[in-house]
């Protein structure tokens, strides 16, 4: 029983949700349109921290733009009509997920590009250390008479002083 | 064949170092602005000085305009102050100098500009920042060159230095102040 504690823990941290910038007084009273507008700020860049989202940032600049998202999503707008009028403004950097398209898809194909290249080199790899243990040249070879008569006067040698 | 492949992560490597290279001498804290070559934002401001007009976005057509945001609380914007007086002093009859204050109180505004000089044609007022957000403006001071026709032509952020007032603003001012032929 004991050791549940913290596995419930655990879990409770696992799923919880990161505490946001997000202001009581920013809410909508609408609860639809504030889960709207927070999926929609936690993908907009602050363009002041840079790494951090609208909503995740205390820049005076993540406020106004919260406060933007909410006001046009009031006014009926769609989750991407708000986001293409913040990106005509700020550029596509504000997006946190980068969009999937010709000017991005090294950056989308980059990865796992270089996942099947090194899962390639591993195969490669493999199937050549295989391939030289089954060779016969991997067992070793017997002296030949030279080479037994070399060792023979090498260790002579060591024993005449 | 062989040789060529054990070259292959060098070759990678060089790539890759190359491109983190010349991220070393960029600004990360630049963002490109996707409003240039664009019509400037449609918009109204009141005045900040009673005495002098506000703006909005007829006030551009016909005439080359600098669009400088700025706070009284904002310390670059002092840096770069005294190269404004200098432009409306010397260059007031190519450029049109505007001014839009963002994220300040009126007042404290007003005493700014009365302690350090007043070089704007004309002030807008931004209480909301609603209209700094259509200009793309993410912090203070950001510096925009409009040409005759209403069309953002340059965008500076960051305070002005003289560098970049002689090489580039001065030079852009005089380009679209030609007549288009």
């Amino acid at each position: 029983m004991a050791l549940r504690i913290p596995l419930v823990l655990a879990l409770m941290l696992a799923f919880a949700a990161p505490a946001a910038a997000v202001q009581p007084d920013e809410f909508l009273p609408d609860p639809v349109q504030e889960q709207r507008a927070r999926d929609i700020g936690r993908n907009l860049r602050c363009l002041v921290c840079q790494n951090e989202s609208i909503d995740d940032s205390d820049a005076p600049l993540a406020r106004d733009l919260r406060l933007l998202v909410r006001e046009r999503i009031q006014q009926g707008e769609s989750n991407q009509e708000v986001i293409d009028f913040v990106v005509a403004r700020y550029g596509e950097y504000v997006l946190l997920k980068p969009p999937f398209k010709a000017s991005t898809y090294v950056l989308w194909f980059a990865p796992p590009f270089f996942f099947f290249i090194a899962l390639l080199a591993a195969f490669l790899y493999y199937r050549r250390s295989r391939a030289e243990e089954a060779l016969p040249e991997a067992q070793p070879q017997p002296l030949t008479d030279a080479e037994r008569r070399r060792l023979a006067a090498l260790l002579d040698n060591d024993k005449a002083p | 064949m062989r040789r060529i492949l054990y070259l292959l992560p060098v070759l990678i490597f060089l790539v890759v170092a190359g491109f983190f290279f010349k991220g070393l001498f960029m600004d990360p804290s630049e963002v490109p602005s996707p409003l240039i070559s664009q019509p400037a934002p449609d918009f109204d401001l009141p005045p900040l000085n009673p005495e002098k007009p506000g703006f909005r976005t007829a006030d551009m057509q016909g005439r080359v305009t600098l669009v400088n945001f700025f706070a009284s609380w904002c310390i670059p914007c002092r840096v770069e102050h005294p190269l404004f007086m200098e432009l409306a002093a010397q260059h007031a009859d190519e450029v049109q100098l505007v001014g839009i204050s963002y994220k300040d109180k009126p007042e404290d505004s007003l005493s700014w500009l009365s302690r350090l000089g007043d070089p704007y044609a004309r002030i807008g007022h931004d209480e909301t920042t609603r209209v700094a957000i259509d200009w793309g403006v993410y912090g203070v001071p950001e510096t925009y060159l409009v040409d005759p026709q209403g069309i953002i032509r340059y965008k500076h952020v960051g305070p002005i230095d003289r560098h970049t007032m002689d090489n580039t603003i001065l030079p852009m001012i005089r380009d679209l102040s030609k007549p288009v032929s």
